[in-house]
């Protein structure tokens, strides 16, 4: 990877803080700061779904370990943020390294992988809910106290602008992953699982590789958002929403492509603002349109938004089409 | 290079390969023909370690490699063809035998120029950006054995990959087939053309019904009654011997 | 420290339990059986079947048992038109994708249904959502012994369509040979969707088994799809025996587990049973490996 490869991502995270300094009223702040989040837990769901063509329904997982950790090392060891937050990164990568091996040891893929994450997941949120070390059902609250060491700013732009950063550095990552020898080596996978280990691909440590990485992403997003809420419960940590809203992102983006996740997030949460105001607040309304467009997109844009924008300029195909279409029968 | 020796598979009930052995020697091009289903195929996925024999041993440069699995014999330098091809459907070609040029190559740009010149090879250098989705049945075999061998093998295992090509393709790709095995490559092939064989291999052995029934140089093998009968059905030998003509 | 009484009990209601979780089991596996996609929006749809039962006996007053007259023709219907319309042609046949298409259907429809209904969770009460059936010393809950023998009779219907059938005929062919079927001039859609509304239709009496004892809310269904799933890949996946079975064995697990456990610990046990078939033994128990 040349340095040339890192200029996209920054021009991503210039134009991401310019918006987030650019006298934003506290409300849009909020959803900036939001979309940020949900990007990275897309992100991480993109470098397993998209790159390796596994679906994972379960990244919740990944996302309520970064969350709890970073709480619980906060509130009853008196870690500071930022230790929490490494922390959380690592046990995230943990449970998914621990989760892959035992399903890809199995030769889990499709549809049984989709639903075996579920099934990790739904675990992890029903004891969560009673266990003691989590709060039982109900949750954890950080005390406010402001602090570049606590990761709670008084002004939300600072608490913004570090959330763009780790984007920001998601990007370089899935960058890399496009110009790297793994990445390469994951793409065959999704492409032909046999014929990449007739080359001397060890489909299992790639795959290890990527969704320990992929968990690691999606549990920085659950730390940032701990930290920004300053609340996690079982229901926020581990429920489907989070698995279903990176999914989303990162289907509707684009798999497979650096900036999916980022435009698919974006796109979405906006669209679901949006709806919120036109329909009064009834609730569910977003999601029901988050449904109805990512059926639309499987059936006839299964590239997501970036292959629109290639499609337009006339660009070959675009590789997440596969990602979608690669026939994984378990 | 490579030996197999009392391989044995069964399918539920079936027995695809039955006790089978045969030797592959380094620098040689040496063949595998039989009839349809006879466990060609078979016996390839469990040399390249696809499939695990019920018996048997396949030993790769001199050690027992048996049990291990196909992405650790491509590392020894074990490379085969898939005679269904199996392409990276949503990767260009240069892509695809990018792939391949990894395993020695973990540089980016570097696999990529390998992939271009062994695309070049073997006659893809015009569909070097095309999506291999898109490819012919005839370009699909090249991209397969380019794959192969831009993992740089000692050995190559080519399942029928002149299979579904013209007389004038083939006649472009005997070279470099040649070339490849005169470069120190060995090659173990399975092909049903015969005038393939004839052009090729040095060293056949006949496959059916699971069975190994023959081996020896082309010609002879091509003589051979039994071998005959096996293509032919039971009694054709002695028919065609009867009518005065044996040339197979 | 209970009772043999009590724990016979348990284990029977937990049985009669299963009977219905079977129900919903068997379209499930009936869908993967002949269609091979995983329906993720199998819950969904039970929700959706749920509603319809409870909106009967609220505004009309029809009791749930007769509403599966209703019901069943309704989510057949509905069935058919969601595989014709919506997850065939959106799908394009691959596995990845037909997964998300029902993810998203279950997504629109768990919504909607919040967007109408709100998020409270109904029940029905009827006369007899308490009665009890003595056999010996034990005292069953009727809505149960209901639900048992209901969920057996619908399995039994189910089998006879498809063995004694033009239509099941159809079915089990294209199950086995799909390009086969269509080459002898079976239309494999409409064989697909007709499928997918027997599923659907195994939905609509189940959910009127269920209302007497059970609430209904949007995310309802949730609950009973991991289950569901649960039972079909311990049955073996497009096994009709295995999911009868499986359910049977999933009610009384969980009847156990929550004896003993208490509730949330018993759900855990469903899907930690999940987690290590689909782990140990992804063919099922009885399933025959593909
Ligand atoms: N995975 C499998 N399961 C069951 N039977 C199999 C399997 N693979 C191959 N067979 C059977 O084993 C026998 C040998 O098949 P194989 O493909 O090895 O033959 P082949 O010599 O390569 O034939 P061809 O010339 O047609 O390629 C056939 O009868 C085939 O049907
Ligand atoms: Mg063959």
């Amino acid at each position: 990877m040349s340095a040339r490869d890192l200029l996209l991502p920054l021009i991503a995270v210039l134009v991401l803080a310019g918006l987030a300094f650019s006298g934003l009223s506290g409300t849009l702040l909020n959803l900036l700061i939001f979309m940020m989040i949900i990007s990275l837990a897309a992100q991480g769901w993109n470098i397993l779904g998209g790159f390796g063509g596994l679906s994972s329904f379960g990244h919740a997982a990944f996302f309520g370990t970064g969350a709890y950790t970073t709480l619980i090392l906060q509130t009853s060891l008196g870690v500071n943020a930022w230790a929490g937050l490494v922390a959380g990164v690592l046990l995230g990568a943990a449970v998914g390294a621990g989760i892959g091996f035992l399903s890809f040891r199995s030769g889990l893929k499709g549809s049984y992988f989709a639903l075996i994450t579920l099934a990790f997941a739904e675990v992890l949120r029903i004891a969560s809910n009673s266990a003691p070390i989590t709060g039982g059902a109900a949750g954890i609250l950080l005390p406010l106290d402001y602090g570049f060491l606590n990761l709670q700013f008084d002004d939300r732009r600072w608490f913004a602008l570090i959330a763009i950063l780790f984007v920001g550095a998601a990007l370089a990552l899935t960058r890399w992953l496009e110009r790297s020898r793994f990445g390469a080596y994951l793409i065959a996978i999704r492409e032909n699982e046999q014929a990449a280990q007739a080359l001397g691909v060890d489909v299992f440590r790639v795959k290890l590789g990527a969704i320990t990485l992929s968990a690691g992403c999606t549990a920085l997003a659950g730390v940032l958002y701990a930290q920004n809420y300053l609340f996690v419960d079982a229901h926020v940590a581990y429920g489907p929403w989070i698995s279903i809203e990176a999914l989303f992102a990162a289907i509707v983006g684009g798999l497979g492509t650096m900036f999916g996740p980022l435009v698919g997030a974006v796109a979405l949460l906006g669209l679901g603002e949006i709806t919120k105001m036109v329909s009064g607040g009834v609730p569910g309304v977003d999601l029901l349109v988050f449904g109805a467009i990512l059926i639309l997109t499987v059936a006839f844009v299964p590239g997501g938004l970036m292959s629109l924008r290639q499609r337009l300029t006339g660009r070959r195909r675009p590789r997440g089409e596969t990602a979608l279409r690669s026939e994984e029968g378990a | 290079m490579l030996s197999v020796d009392g391989l044995t598979k069964r399918f539920s009930g079936l027995v695809a390969v039955d006790d089978a052995s045969l030797a592959a020697p380094e620098g040689r091009i040496t063949g595998l023909i039989g009839p349809n289903g006879a466990g060609k195929t078979t016996l390839f996925a469990m040399a390249a370690g696809f499939l695990t024999p019920d018996a048997g041993t396949v030993t790769f440069a001199g050690e027992d490699v048996t049990a291990e699995p196909p992405h650790l014999r491509a590392r020894r330098g074990m490379a085969r063809t898939f005679q269904i091809v199996q392409p990276f459907a949503g990767l260009t070609v240069r892509e695809n035998i990018a792939v391949g040029a990894h395993l020695h190559h973990p540089s980016r740009a570097e696999a990529m120029e390998r992939a271009d010149a062994i695309g070049k090879r073997v006659g893809l250098a015009k569909d070097l950006d095309r999506a291999a989705a898109g490819l012919t049945v005839a370009g699909r075999k090249r991209l397969e054995l380019a794959r192969a061998l831009a993992t740089q093998p000692k050995l190559l295992l080519l399942d029928e990959v002149l299979a579904g090509l013209n007389p004038s393709e083939i006649r472009d790709i005997l070279p470099v087939i040649r070339a490849i095995r005169d470069e120190g490559v060995t090659i173990l092939m399975i092909e049903h053309i015969m005038q393939a064989v004839m052009n090729l291999c040095e060293h056949v052995y006949v496959l059916a019904q699971g069975k190994m029934i023959a081996e020896g140089p082309p010609i002879e093998v091509s003589r051979d009654p039994q071998v005959v009968e096996a293509y032919l059905g039971h009694g054709a030998a002695a028919r065609m011997q009867a009518a005065g003509g044996a040339d197979a | 420290m209970y009772s043999p009484l009590i724990v016979a009990e348990a284990l029977l209601n937990g049985l009669m339990l299963g009977a219905v979780y079977a129900l919903i089991a068997l379209g499930l596996t009936l869908i993967y059986g002949v269609l091979h996609i995983v329906n993720f929006a199998h819950g969904a749809l039970l929700t959706v079947a749920m509603f319809g039962v409870w909106l009967l006996a609220e505004h009309l007053g029809v009791d749930p048992y007769l509403s599966i007259l209703i019901m069943a023709p309704a989510m057949f219907g509905l069935g058919y038109a969601a595989q014709r319309f919506v997850i065939g042609p959106a799908s394009h046949g691959s596995d990845n994708s037909i997964l998300l298409v029902t993810l998203g259907l279950s997504i629109i429809i768990e919504n909607g249904l919040l967007a109408g209904f709100r998020s409270d969770t109904r029940t029905i009460d009827t006369d007899y959502a308490f009665q009890v059936v003595e056999l010996g010393p034990l005292l069953l809950s009727f809505p149960r012994v209901v639900g048992l023998f209901v969920a057996l009779l619908s399995a039994l219907v189910l089998w006879a369509i498809l063995e004694r059938t033009d239509v099941g005929r159809a079915i089990r062919a294209v199950a086995k040979e799909k390009l086969g079927a269509a080459l002898v001039g079976i239309e494999v859609s409409h064989v697909y969707a007709v499928t997918f509304a027997l599923g659907c239709a195994c939905l609509a009496v189940a959910a009127a088994l269920l209302m007497p004892v059970f609430y209904v809310s949007p995310t309802t269904g949730r609950a009973f799809v991991l289950v569901a799933f649960t039972i079909v890949v311990l049955g073996g996946m497009g096994s009709i025996v295995g999911a009868l079975v499986g359910g049977l064995l999933i009610g009384v697990v969980e009847a156990a587990c929550s004896l003993f456990f208490g509730d949330s610990l018993g759900q855990i046990g469903i899907f930690v049973i999940f987690i290590l078939v689909l782990l140990f033994r992804p063919t099922g128990l009885f399933g025959a490996r593909q």
